[in-house]
């Protein structure tokens, strides 16, 4: 049938084509450029809005036209903001403090609690197993705000003594501080810390060292409504978020290969230490990365803060945020809602972006399993 | 007996021996220690609050208007009991036949909008036609970035997973005030292409008739689902190109020399290539976009008169708003029975949960 020059015809001709070709011909080039282009624009556009509202120095409090570079472009916006974000009695800075507190708190202790559970599920058969998953990942897949209603009056019938808060300050210090070594201290010995290893353990250290801190600054009120805190929101949040790292931990764990652990079990090591001296240390990118993606959802964390806070001084950036648009935008020029948007953006983008690659693979493993 | 063929995985697990029981408990124990600490909080924090949910969804939790009373401040600021304190009491279904019957008396005391059926119906109707949006888009544009010789596809890349990255509450904010009627860059937008000099005032957020005849959804609608789909497709791009680049590159080969066109490649190899990554990717999109409370809530606010509201916007409202503790503890039980069996097709199709040991 096919004789050989026909063949050849057909594989020229399939060169031309959209997903085998090697070079495009100069029209296709061009269609295939304009497209991006044309996505681009529009991915892009919201972004260059925000960005060039808010270095308008004319601090409009609403714009009129669309400047991609405003005149005299300042960073005015960004003082305003950074001097006195909202109304009420709060800066930036204790807002920022509020919300690192939270994510950072959330995120480090969902992490610590979630990796034994994660690495049991990856490696252990064992009667309830499934069920248990199942447990875990149902509740991911409710929403946050489905439990609104039971946390906020279990928390609000719930009064804590300042003793009693320096006392649980210092254990869960000593869980993080234990927890920042165990990730350091093996994988120094073992010479293969890295940025990762740093990262963690020294965040976990550090939050530590800020517990203790806490501790030994209780609040001055006698008594305080848990709900009304930000250990309230806290407690609310880690019951979404450790179901979520558990997960997530579960995903990447799975993915380490096992023959570092089979040759250990020959050797003779126990469980523990297997854990300690081998998936502990290899499974501290993934540490970082499950807890930059739970850090970024208590970044912003809106609905359980809103709902449970009441003092400005525990106020958090979402909240801010909240302030300055919808109808309680009133008199706040948009420039400023701009550069305090960007402002609450850039870190966790910037995190994002480094750390995408990682991120990314983690997202599609569940997928590349089915 | 099945569990000691993979005893490499099983670590804890040493000889089979002895009576089940105690098989049973000899797999356990290690894992057991592993998992307690994760347990013991879950139980706390996550699973008991879901079992006091369930009694409160049978209760009038909340502040009860009629009597000025209310059952949650137990503490006054002296902590004793403030005067208007008084338990919470069972009422039986009388929640949740409020909420499914729609009962005039309640929906009156939501503000007159707040219709059930209609919701659920603009939830689901919101979450398709949006994931359908997603995953078309972002396995095109996929295809278009994985186009050989396609200049500048690192740098299009980069900038396509902008979306991703940033915080969701601010895009919603943001887009919120780019669809502003009198000062938002949309209108702006459309003034610059449409000819003539008059200002556009589409009012995205306020209009009440539907803007397609026949089709009973709001502009608003619209106007967050035109900020939902750039918000998505890039994840879906992600996962694309990820399948993407495992197709081997022989199979389009062996396919051209059959004669296959581009168009044949693209429904024939590309797209059942394709969907075994895919179909969880919209599974995780269709639980995510279900429970979108950031857009909704930040751009219409469930608006004009309710009409785009969506369940968890709903039980936060009745909270924030209205107070009513039990109906929203209810009404989040009924959001549970509803995303129940998304969760099950989904673990069905993705076999999360199955054993990785296969």
């Amino acid at each position: 049938m096919s004789s050989p020059a026909t063949t050849l015809n057909r594989r020229s001709r399939g060169t031309g084509s959209t997903t085998a070709g090697r070079r495009l011909k100069w029209w296709q080039q061009l269609l295939a450029q304009l497209l991006c282009l044309f996505i681009a624009a529009t991915v892009l556009f919201p972004i260059l809005w925000i960005v060039s509202m808010s270095i308008d120095p004319r601090n409009l409090a609403r714009p009129t036209e669309l400047n991609l570079i405003p005149p005299g472009a300042s960073f005015d916006a960004y003082l305003a903001v950074l001097d006195k974000p909202t109304a009420n009695p709060v800066t930036f800075t204790q807002l920022t403090l509020n919300s690192l507190k939270l994510a950072g708190g959330v995120s480090l202790f969902a992490l610590l609690i979630g990796v034994s559970a994660a690495y049991a599920f990856s490696r252990f058969k064992f009667p309830g197993r499934q069920w248990m998953m199942i447990g875990v990942l149902a509740i991911t897949v409710l929403p946050a705000v489905a439990t609104i209603a039971p946390l906020f009056a279990l928390l609000n019938s719930i009064r804590i003594s300042a003793g009693a808060l320096q006392i649980a300050f210092v254990v869960a210090a000593a869980l993080a501080i234990a927890f920042g070594l165990m990730v350091i201290v093996p994988a120094l010995r073992a010479g293969t810390a890295g940025v990762s290893t740093w990262a963690i353990g020294g965040v976990a250290i550090f939050f530590g060292l800020a517990l203790i801190w806490g501790a030994l600054n209780p609040p001055a009120g006698e008594l305080f409504v848990l709900r009304n805190s930000l250990l309230g929101v806290g407690i609310a949040m880690i019951s979404g978020a450790l179901p979520f790292a558990i997960w997530n931990l579960k995903g990447y764990i799975d993915t380490i290969p096992k023959e570092l652990e089979e040759a250990a079990i020959i050797d003779g090591a126990s469980a523990n230490q297997i854990f300690f001296q081998i998936v502990l240390p290899l499974a501290v990118p993934a540490l970082a990365v499950t807890g930059f993606l739970g850090f970024m959802g208590g970044w912003t964390e809106f609905f359980l803060s809103w709902q449970f806070l009441t003092q400005p001084q525990d106020f958090t950036l979402a909240m801010a945020l909240y302030n300055m648009t919808g109808q309680y935008a009133g008199s706040v020029p948009w420039s400023r809602f701009a550069a305090f948007s960007i402002l609450i953006s850039l870190p966790v983008a910037i995190v994002y972006l480094l750390l995408q690659r990682y991120i990314v693979g983690g997202l599609t493993l569940g997928g590349v399993k089915g | 007996m099945a569990a000691t063929d993979s005893s490499v995985a099983s670590v804890g697990a040493k000889k089979a021996s002895g009576s089940s029981l105690g098989e049973a408990w000899r797999q356990l124990r290690t894992p057991l220690v592993y998992l307690l600490p994760a347990i013991i909080l879950m139980m706390i924090v996550t699973f008991y609050p879901i079992g006091f949910q369930i009694w409160m969804s049978f209760t009038d939790y909340g502040v009860i208007k009629s009597e000025g009373k209310q059952t949650l401040n137990r503490f006054g600021p002296s902590g004793e009991a403030p005067p208007n304190y008084r338990p919470a009491q069972f009422i039986g279904f009388e929640n949740y036949k409020d909420i499914l019957t729609n009962d005039p008396q309640f929906v009156a005391q939501l503000g007159g909008t707040f219709d059930f059926w209609r919701q659920l119906g603009f939830n689901l109707w919101w979450t398709f036609s949006n994931v359908g949006f997603h995953v078309a888009l972002g396995v095109l544009i996929a295809v278009l970035l994985n186009i050989e010789g396609l200049w500048g596809r690192k740098i299009y890349r980069a900038i396509y997973i902008l979306p991703m990255v940033l915080p969701g509450i601010v895009i919603a904010t943001v887009w919120r005030n780019m669809f502003d009627d009198q000062y938002g860059a949309v209108n702006q937008l459309i003034a610059l292409l449409l000819p003539g000099d008059d200002p556009v005032r589409i009012r995205w957020f306020n209009q009440l008739e539907p803007p397609i005849p026949g089709i009973p959804l709001p502009l608003s609608y619209y106007a967050m689902l035109i900020t939902n789909i750039w918000l998505g497709w890039p994840f879906m791009t992600v996962v694309a190109t990820g399948a993407l680049q495992s197709i081997p590159k022989e199979m389009y080969e062996a396919a051209s020399i059959d004669g296959a066109t581009g168009p044949q490649q693209f429904w024939r190899i590309t797209l059942p290539l394709l969907r075994p990554a895919m179909v969880p990717a919209a599974m995780v999109g269709i639980v995510t976009t279900f429970n979108l409370f950031h857009v909704i809530y930040f751009m219409s606010g469930g608006g004009p008169l309710g009409q785009t509201e969506i369940m968890v916007t709903q039980a936060f409202k009745l909270i924030n708003v209205n107070q009513l503790y039990g109906v929203a503890a209810a009404f989040s039980v009924l959001i549970a029975l509803v995303l129940i069996p998304i969760f099950l097709i989904t673990n069905k199709i993705s076999r999360a949960t199955e054993s990785y040991d296969v």
